[in-house]
């Protein structure tokens, strides 16, 4: 019976840490934080496994991962793949750094843990702005594509590789459409931004370069290449056009089904506030540390679970950059 | 937890080494892509499935040693480690069938 429950013992102290009861030997708070993790983990599954359900079910015209994903900062030129890399070895850097942290707080040498768990926030505080740049190179987007009435979207190619549009469509704009501002309109309207390009304008530009092709999304699944539509076929689909995207956001985007934008901004925003929780809680355990509460406590527990928390984290984005860019 | 005291410092190292290693390759394959692992494999292709073991293969070397799963108790490390495979391989099966299906019915409704 007492074994089970919290009762009042002689010490009242130890009734909210289990009673002094232990089960498996590990303390309430380190067995929470790993049953919360357990949930957690749950949770983004069930994100992950969204996201193959609906590229199974738009498998053959899902856009490709190393195409979006092509931009290193302060470089000019196509990587695919090397930013993400970059940072997902910042992360396993600072899960490394923290468990140097718990690995120094098990020999109560103080200084070391402070100095770890503050190598392990600079890292963490690196990868969130890492991710804020991605998605504002992702939003921002490269070439700008149009989207059709049947939702669409259409990209343009010049001898097999992607164009932008600002690169072919020199023209000028007929529709004489303007941003409404507050300085040309009513001032308590808004309008979200407009495109650069009209949908006139971009198949104007299309008939006036004969080099220019459109892509579709549909892929060859035999070669996992999206399809280059011939001059003709690719002017009939351009007539149905909507309206033209240039980067992305909710409702439309460049690289190709709207929902993969939304999985976009959706998972790994739902990462990046995890990693910020647990900068927040690495902050507050790196003060506590320097004010010495463990030394006092008698032992660095705490280090010990904010860490799995960290580690976490860590795990997660191993999966998210697996199926997100490399799948 | 006797040897909690000793430093692991080395081995945390060597841990971090293989990880590192690990995404070198999946970065290298993903950049190259060989047509003969891209083009062709069981389900997904070969690709796809080196890239989940070698996910996988991270994913036990940053819960067994980073998070220290293998100096727990056996059964509370059953608790978690069980229940959460357990749990992900049934949602993951059941989704991905579903989302086949969904492609095989409505695919060919769709005009391109």
């Amino acid at each position: 019976m007492e074994a089970n429950i919290a009762v009042p013992n002689d010490n009242n102290k130890e009734t909210w840490g289990g009673g002094n009861v232990k089960p498996f030997g590990a303390s309430y708070g380190k067995m929470m934080m790993w049953f919360f993790i357990l949930s957690d983990a749950l949770t983004f599954s069930g994100f992950l496994a969204a996201y193959g359900l609906t590229r199974y079910k738009f498998i053959d015209s899902w856009p490709i991962a190393d195409e979006v994903f092509t931009h290193v900062p302060f470089v000019h030129g196509e990587f695919p793949m090397i930013y993400v890399a970059i940072m997902t070895f910042i992360l396993i850097f600072s899960s490394v750094t923290m468990v140097l942290a718990v690995d120094a707080g098990h020999q109560m040498k103080k200084n070391k843990v402070a100095w770890y768990m503050f190598a392990t926030i600079i890292g963490g505080v690196i990868f969130v702005g890492s991710q804020a740049w991605e998605w504002n190179t992702f939003i921002n987007g490269t070439y700008g594509a149009v989207k059709t009435k049947e939702g669409k979207v259409l990209q343009f190619v010049k001898d097999g590789k992607q164009i932008a549009l600002a690169d072919f469509v020199t023209n000028t704009r007929t529709d004489d459409r303007e941003q409404h501002t507050a300085k040309n309109g009513l001032w308590f309207e808004s309008e979200k931004t407009i495109s650069n390009y009209s949908v006139a304008q971009v198949i104007a530009a299309y008939e006036a370069n004969p080099d220019i092709q459109v892509r579709t999304e549909l892929m060859d699944m035999d070669l996992k290449k999206k399809t280059i539509l011939s001059r003709e076929e690719g002017a009939l689909q351009l007539a149905k056009t909507k309206m033209v995207v240039e980067g992305a956001n909710l409702r439309a985007n460049e690289y190709g089904n709207t929902i993969f934008a939304d999985f976009f901004f959706f998972i790994t925003g739902f990462h990046g506030f995890h990693v910020i929780s647990g900068i927040i809680l690495n902050i507050i355990v790196f003060f506590n540390v320097i004010l010495g509460t463990y030394e006092k406590r008698g032992h660095y527990e705490m280090v010990e679970k904010v860490g799995l928390y960290w580690h976490f984290v860590d795990l997660v984005w191993v999966f998210v950059f697996t199926f997100f860019y490399l799948v | 937890m006797a040897h909690a005291h000793e430093s692991n410092t080395k081995r945390i190292w060597i841990v971090f080494g293989i990880l590192s290693v690990i995404t070198l390759v999946e970065v290298y394959l993903g950049i190259i892509k060989p047509d003969s692992l891209h083009l062709a494999g069981p389900g997904t292709s070969w690709l796809n499935w080196i890239f989940i073991i070698l996910t996988l293969a991270k994913a036990y070397g940053i819960a067994w040693v980073f998070m220290h799963l293998e100096g727990e108790k056996k059964w509370f490390r059953r608790s978690i480690v069980w229940s959460a495979v357990f749990l992900i391989i049934y949602l993951v099966t059941l989704l991905l069938i579903e989302g086949d299906y969904l492609y095989e019915t409505l695919s060919p409704l769709v005009n391109w």
